[in-house]
């Protein structure tokens, strides 16, 4: 890198006057723009450049990649896939007509086995797979004026098509809200209920910011078509956490939602059973449902895909740069050769 | 179409018909303002297309995004170029009412009277003091001179500084100024045009004044808007054409934008883009569809309909439609438009464009076509002024068969003739006379008592002034008389007539009467092929011929002079035929010129003289780098073959013998200037192979029959041949060459400096005037005007290739923005089952393509790619921009590429980092952003040239600024995304993620670009590297160190050894001064010719290939 450029007389053409140090740089430095003679760093991608960038890559994203798997793979995480185990044999054949049927107990148990310890706080998630929560018609399907004002806001147009019901507009209105997911799980350790912290699951801004504190659910799941849960008509909406994490739409058609915490260790060989209601419907569409329990780290939860992907390219850069090295060694390339210019070698040879 | 103007009829119908004498330029007025500059822009593709996406997003059904965020940018654009234009328009209405409410005398009433210019009516009588502008165009009827003459500076109408005489018209000779406002009659003129220097009328008076006789009127007898009056205490005239429909009214006008290649490419490139649009936008219209029917029913949560309305097929595809229409940045036209207005005032700051002489500096009138200058493949050059200084100065003569000036070069210190002046021996008595009187120049008395010539042409102002060095003074000029010292004596002389001077008849007469012996003479000066043809039966022109042949090799301008005396009868006969000639409102040019020809025949040609044109500084360098450039050269002139030929051998247009050869189109009929063709295309197709200069000369009278009847093979020869000298053409043969090569898709540039330029800089892609001596008019209607023909070399391998570059580079990274955004939303839409979701929140798309990635690649105006110098010393680099290596489908498609290998690796990475419990849409949305922010940043980086600290401010600041909003925006508790900056730029896995995306869509790009820089570079990388490593690049010794040492034996020019001359010329003398010249200061002549432009011939021959 050199710096070249701007050591044009500019001075000279500048009228010379007594003036302040600073403008007189402002000027020089105008001048030197409307030149187009600003001095100019020009970064040439020579040999030893490019190939030291690409081994310092390598040699920083190796180790932060290897940081990262590590980090992840400590995480310890439980997944179970409840949705299919949890139809009775009678209804396998038709799993909806099962879930539709609301006389059919939902009740259902799982078994779960730690299988290495897990210090708390452990959270537990539900994860739905094949659930768009993106598509256009659903995320859109909200009212966040609503949401913190409550019915004192009438234009719910962006809510349809459930806004209303029986003339009366839909407190929290709207797909997502309508389609609010329901199961519900209770852990049991041994024989004592195991504790699951419900309080602080949503964000703190959404609870104070973007759901009223003074809102109450209202005409909400009346009509003819039920979707999702239902809400207690006397929490405001500040305080229904499932509904406030369920509104925060997934991008991906896969995604977790926090469900609680357990705020105890697990110690590995734990048994835990969980009791759960299986009353969200994911098998008209093929959805499937999962339980998740995952400590975390300062990364999130279990995630390969950072860490692989580091190593992957840290690894792919310095094999770059040895490559890169290898034909440098063999084959060396004058720099700035102007003989290989066409017009030079046909003049040579002429 | 005639129209008749009743003078000082103030009960007229004419009154009513035509216009007041209000001037108004503007465009628009206060309420058509809003629907007229709607319309315009609306008339733009782009704009009707944005106004369609901008539209559809007002049906909330389908809008993937807030209306906002096409609304916002759209009518910011468009407020942007109204405003512009209001104020243009403003500042035109401003002039227009300075214009209107100045104040003047009219005749109203039979009564003087103070009225505002915008009150004048056609016929009205308006009466003008000295410096005074002139409001409308009148037909002088009374001057405060005695001889009715005016004086008048035209400046502002045809850019040339001298005064003009006007003069009144015969029929208004003599009447009392007290009567003038009582004057009554009608003057029968032709309707308004822009010819400013034809004005074909008759005036007939009304009684009580004198004869009822029709009076002819001239352009010589008007004073035209906008003159002013000069040297003349009071003018009186009628006024013809008042308000818009003045000749200067009428040659307003807005010239047709010019497009450039550039231009076109980038239409075309979002014309494919657009098509691209649709094809995804019906596959994905179709896929949506069919998920739509397939699965999203089954997805209850959607809650779809069973019966949808009738359009339910359409909103799918709508919405994709939507989405993807960002494919064609909104921002494009902006940063274009800013960027070009930057390449133009790069041009007007540039301080080595500043013509020391005159101080002035060079100015881009048209600031939408710098590209094209760097696309530049043919130059037609004029010749005097252009490549000359039009600086004339008298060198030699040939009187009666004596040459003079010959041993010194300069034939007013040549004793002979200082002997014969003395001794007053009467054939240079004569031609002096000749050279003294036969001219249309103004002499002025200045204060000091010197005399003051103010010549038309440059060549008159060299013959008075040289006739004044040998005794014979043209002192001063009143009315018809003119007085001339000689010696001791003073003479006087009559102007009976002016047969002026014409491109077609290329030679002016006078007719004189002597005012001591009553003789009239006709006095002529012109071409030799104008003049010898027509002399007296018994004289030899011989010597004459030679003498002109002889001048002419040595870049002179020969002039030859006659006289005849004539008798007192046939002068009279032959004066009513001259005045009904005049009278003629219908081909009056060529009946004049009919006329003329009958009196200028048996004349006895006194002499020729031989004026020396200067060659400009500069001048043979400049050529030779831009035809290293591979650009061609056309030299166009009116002056005469041997002349041209030899300005062009001295300035390195063409090369003498060994290297270069000329190849001659003649022949006076059709048949031998085919046969003449058909040679020269042989030869020329024979020698292509060969490393040989082949240029061809052809005259305007050949040119005119190839043009009529060979067009086809004469648009092959001019593909062929990279130089050609066409002499002898008039101004619009030279715009009809220029039509030619342009109609063969070369971008044309016109470089010239007189008025007989203007058509064909106004014709071709890129005008260049010369701000010269033959006045401004070239340079007004130019492009770029600029002092100096070398600063042409700067112009276009400095302005014009580093605009292309820049914007090539502007223009494809528009493209990859808004395509790679593009395409994250796409690969969303299949995550998304195809309904059309946007990932991206309204404002973070908006503030995308209007703001986070405009402002980095605007800082691009700087990038330097070579620095100036390297520039100039390998011209040749200029292929690239001329051949369009930079922007075309190929590199296109490579930003396409890059961006679709960007989109993927930030989509794959942002969904898989941010999956599962971190799933949350506007994070993932952010965190797709931000790596977008990013990459786009190193983009710019990897594309940098040269940093100065401006870019490092706009591509870092920028990146510090898209964190800084999106707080400011995360920290408003009603926004979507509330909060989320905050919560993303706390987790470390954010950061990593981001630049995991950073190093993985930087690397292979990174990897690919050392690659192929290295190891496959382009001349352009290999300079860089020789620039940047090689310290101060190399010598121009080293390019070229094999041919120089053969060179050195050959002669530079053909001067010192005779036997490289060629068949079409004679060597040049060596005391030449052209020669002298051509040499330039302390270079090494050899330098230019070791230089081998025969390998670049065959190279830029490709240039149309690619």
């Amino acid at each position: 890198m050199d710096v070249d450029g701007g050591e044009s007389s500019s001075s000279d053409s500048i009228s010379v006057r007594s003036i302040p140090i600073h403008s007189r740089q402002s000027e020089d430095f105008l001048y030197k723009f409307k030149q187009q003679n600003i001095p100019a760093c020009k970064p040439v991608l020579t040999p030893a450049w490019v190939i030291a960038t690409l081994l310092l890559l390598g040699f920083f994203f190796i180790p932060i990649g290897l940081v990262t798997l590590r980090t992840s793979r400590g995480v310890v995480e439980i997944v179970d896939r409840y949705d299919a185990d949890c139809v009775p044999e009678a209804f396998k054949g038709n799993k909806v007509s099962y879930i539709k049927d609301t006389s059919v107990p939902k009740n259902c148990t799982l078994v779960l086995k730690v299988h290495k310890h897990m210090k708390a706080p452990i959270y537990v998630y539900y994860q739905l797979d094949n659930y768009y929560q993106n598509h256009r018609r659903y995320v859109k399907s909200r009212s966040d004026q609503q949401l913190l004002h409550g019915l004192k806001y009438n234009d719910t147009s962006s809510c349809k098509p459930e806004e209303s019901n029986n003339g009366l507009p839909i407190v929290p209105c709207g797909l997502i809200a309508w389609s609010l997911f329901n199961d519900t799980y209770k852990f049991i350790r041994g024989t004592a209920e195991l504790r699951i912290n419900r309080k602080n699951i949503a964000w703190k801004s959404d609870r104070n910011h973007k759901f009223g504190k003074h809102v109450y659910p209202f005409n909400f799941q009346s009509g003819t078509l039920i979707g999702g849960g239902k809400l207690d008509p006397n929490v405001p909406l500040g305080d229904q956490e499932d509904l406030i994490v369920w509104m925060r739409t997934a991008a991906l058609p896969s995604f977790r939602k926090l469900y609680g915490r357990i705020e105890e260790d697990l110690d590995a060989d734990d048994v835990i059973l969980v009791h759960l209601m299986n009353n969200y419907n994911t098998y008209s569409f093929g959805g499937k449902k999962k339980l998740v329990i995952s400590t975390s780290s300062w990364l999130g939860g279990k995630n390969d895909f950072l860490g692989v992907a580091y190593i992957f390219v840290g690894s792919s850069a310095i094999i770059l740069a040895l490559f890169f090295l290898l034909l440098h060694v063999k084959n060396p390339r004058p720099y700035g050769d102007t003989a290989y210019l066409s017009w030079n070698r046909k003049g040579i040879s002429s | 179409m005639k129209r008749f103007v009743y003078i000082n009829d103030d009960e007229s119908p004419t009154q009513e018909i035509y216009c007041d004498n209000r001037i108004s330029n503007r465009k628009y007025t206060l309420l058509n303002f809003l629907p007229k500059n709607l319309w315009e822009q609306f008339s733009r593709f782009m704009n009707q297309y944005f106004l369609l996406i901008a539209c559809l997003q007002l049906w909330s059904l389908i809008t993937p995004v807030n209306p906002a965020s096409t609304w916002g940018p759209l009518i910011f654009i468009f407020a942007v170029s109204a405003s512009k234009e209001a104020w243009d328009d403003y500042n035109r209405y401003l002039s227009d009412k300075k214009a209107n409410d100045k104040e003047v005398w009219v005749v109203r009433q039979g009564i003087k009277k103070h009225l505002q210019a915008q009150d004048i009516h056609v016929g009205n009588i308006v009466w003008l003091r000295e410096n005074d502008e002139v409001p409308c165009d009148l037909v002088l009827i009374g001057t405060s001179d005695p001889q009715g003459l005016c004086y008048l500076e035209t400046a502002a109408l045809d850019g040339e500084t001298d005064l003009k005489t006007r003069a009144i018209p015969s029929a208004c000779m003599g009447i009392d100024s007290d009567l003038l406002h009582k004057i009554k009659g009608v003057i029968e003129c032709p309707n308004p045009d822009k010819d400013i220097r034809r004005f074909d009328a008759n005036l007939r008076l009304f009684p009580p004044f004198i004869d009822n006789d029709v009076c002819p009127l001239t352009i010589k007898n008007t004073i035209l808007q906008s003159c002013y009056l000069r040297n003349t205490e009071w003018v009186c005239g009628v006024a013809v054409y008042t308000g818009n429909e003045t000749k200067l009214g009428m040659s307003r006008g807005i010239p047709e934008p010019k497009l450039t290649a550039m231009d076109a490419m980038i239409d075309k490139l979002t014309g494919a883009i657009f098509v691209f649009q649709i094809v995804v936008v019906i596959v994905l219209g179709i896929a949506g569809n069919v998920w739509k029917d397939t699965e999203a029913r089954k997805h209850w949560y959607v809650l779809y309909p069973n019966e949808g309305p009738w359009y339910e097929l359409l909103v799918i595809p709508l919405r994709f439609e939507l989405l993807c229409s960002i494919m064609i940045p909104i921002s494009i036209k902006v940063s274009l438009d800013l960027m070009k207005g930057l390449y133009a005032k790069f041009i007007d700051w540039d301080a080595e464009m500043i013509d020391h002489e005159t101080g002035c500096p060079s100015h881009a009138t048209n600031t939408a076509i710098s590209e094209d200058l760097g696309q530049v493949e043919y130059i037609l050059t004029d010749k005097t002024g252009t490549l000359t200084e039009n600086k004339m100065v008298f060198r030699r003569c040939c009187i009666n068969g004596i040459f003079y000036g010959n041993e010194s070069g300069n034939a007013l210190k040549d004793a002979r003739l200082l002997n014969a002046v003395a001794s007053g021996s009467p054939d240079v008595i004569q031609f002096l006379t000749v050279m003294a009187i036969c001219n249309t120049v103004i002499p002025v008395q200045s204060k000091t008592g010197a005399i003051l010539y103010k010549a038309q042409s440059q060549d008159e102002d060299a013959l008075v002034q040289a006739a004044a060095k040998l005794h014979m003074v043209f002192v001063s000029k009143s009315g018809n008389i003119l007085e001339i010292r000689y010696n001791a004596s003073v003479l006087h002389y009559e102007v009976l007539e002016i047969l002026e001077f014409t491109s077609e008849r290329k030679r002016m007469s006078v007719v004189v009467r002597d005012c001591q012996n009553r003789k009239i003479i006709l006095l002529s000066k012109g071409a030799d092929e104008a003049i010898l043809p027509y002399t007296a039966a018994g004289q030899q022109t011989r010597t004459f011929s030679e003498a002109v042949e002889q001048y002419a090799q040595m870049g002179l301008r020969t002039l030859c002079l006659a006289w005849r005396e004539l008798k007192e009868d046939e002068y009279h006969e032959w004066s009513l035929m001259f005045r009904e000639a005049s009278s003629t409102l219908v081909d009056r040019e060529w009946r004049i010129a009919e006329v003329c020809q009958r009196l200028e025949h048996d004349l006895e040609a006194l002499g020729i003289t031989a004026i020396e044109d200067r060659l400009q500084d500069g001048v043979p360098e400049t050529i030779e780098t831009l035809r290293k450039a591979g650009i061609n050269f056309w030299m166009l002139t009116g002056d005469k073959q041997n002349t041209a030929i030899q300005i062009a051998l001295s300035c390195n247009f063409i090369s003498p013998e060994p290297k270069g050869q000329l190849l001659l189109i003649d022949g006076k009929t059709e048949d031998e200037v085919s046969r003449s063709l058909e040679r020269v295309l042989l030869t020329m197709s024979i020698t292509t192979s060969e490393p040989k200069d082949v240029a061809f000369v052809v005259d305007g009278w050949a040119l005119e029959i190839l043009l009529k009847h060979y067009r086809k093979a004469f648009t092959d020869l001019a593909i062929l041949s990279r130089t050609a000298i066409c002499c002898r053409v008039t101004p619009s043969q030279k715009a009809q060459l220029v039509e030619l090569l342009k109609s063969c898709d070369y971008r044309t540039l016109a470089v010239g400096d007189g008025g007989n330029d203007v058509r064909m800089i106004q014709q071709a892609d890129i005008g260049v005037g010369i701000s010269g001596r033959e006045g401004l008019q070239a340079a007004r209607a130019a492009d770029y005007s600029i002092g100096k023909f070398r600063f042409l070399k700067r112009l276009i391998l400095v302005h014009g290739r580093y605009s292309y570059n820049r914007t090539a580079f502007l223009s494809q990274y528009s493209f990859y923005k808004s395509l790679l955004i593009c395409f994250i939303q796409i690969f969303f839409s299949f995550i998304s089952g195809v309904s059309g979701t946007s990932l991206f929140n309204s404002v973070s798309l908006m503030a995308y393509n209007v703001f986070y990635t405009s402002i980095p690649v605007l800082v691009s105006v700087l990038d330097k790619d070579l620095s100036e110098e390297t520039v100039m010393q390998h011209p040749q680099i200029l292929f690239y921009c001329q051949a369009g290596r930079l922007l075309n489908p190929s590199t296109f498609a490579g930003w396409f590429g890059r961006s679709l290998f960007h989109a993927i690796v930030v989509f794959i990475i942002s969904i898989n980092a941010y999956a599962y419990e971190k799933s949350e849409m506007e994070e993932v949305a952010m965190v797709a952003l931000s790596g977008c922010i990013w990459l786009q940043a190193f983009v710019v980086t990897l594309e940098t040239n040269s940093f100065t600290i401006l870019q490092h401010l706009a591509i870092w600041g920028n990146l510090i600024a898209f964190y800084v909003i999106n707080w400011i925006v995360s920290a408003i508790p009603s926004s979507g995304m509330y909060t989320i900056m905050f919560r993303l730029c706390g987790q470390p896995s954010y950061w990593i993620t981001v630049f995991l995306i950073v190093a993985a869509g930087m690397g292979p790009i990174l990897a690919l670009k050392y690659f192929r820089y290295t190891y496959r570079p382009s001349k352009i990388n290999t300079l860089q590297q020789a620039e940047r490593l090689g310290g101060p690049i190399l010598s121009l010794g080293n390019i070229e160190p094999q041919p120089r040492s053969l060179e050195k034996e050959v002669s530079p020019l053909s001067i010192t050894q005779p036997k490289n001359r060629s068949s079409v010329y004679e060597p040049l003398l060596s005391d030449s001064p052209n020669a002298r010249r051509s040499f330039g200061s302390g270079t090494p002549f050899d330098f230019f010719q070791s230089q081998s432009r025969l390998s670049s011939s065959s190279y830029s021959r490709n240039c149309k290939d690619n």
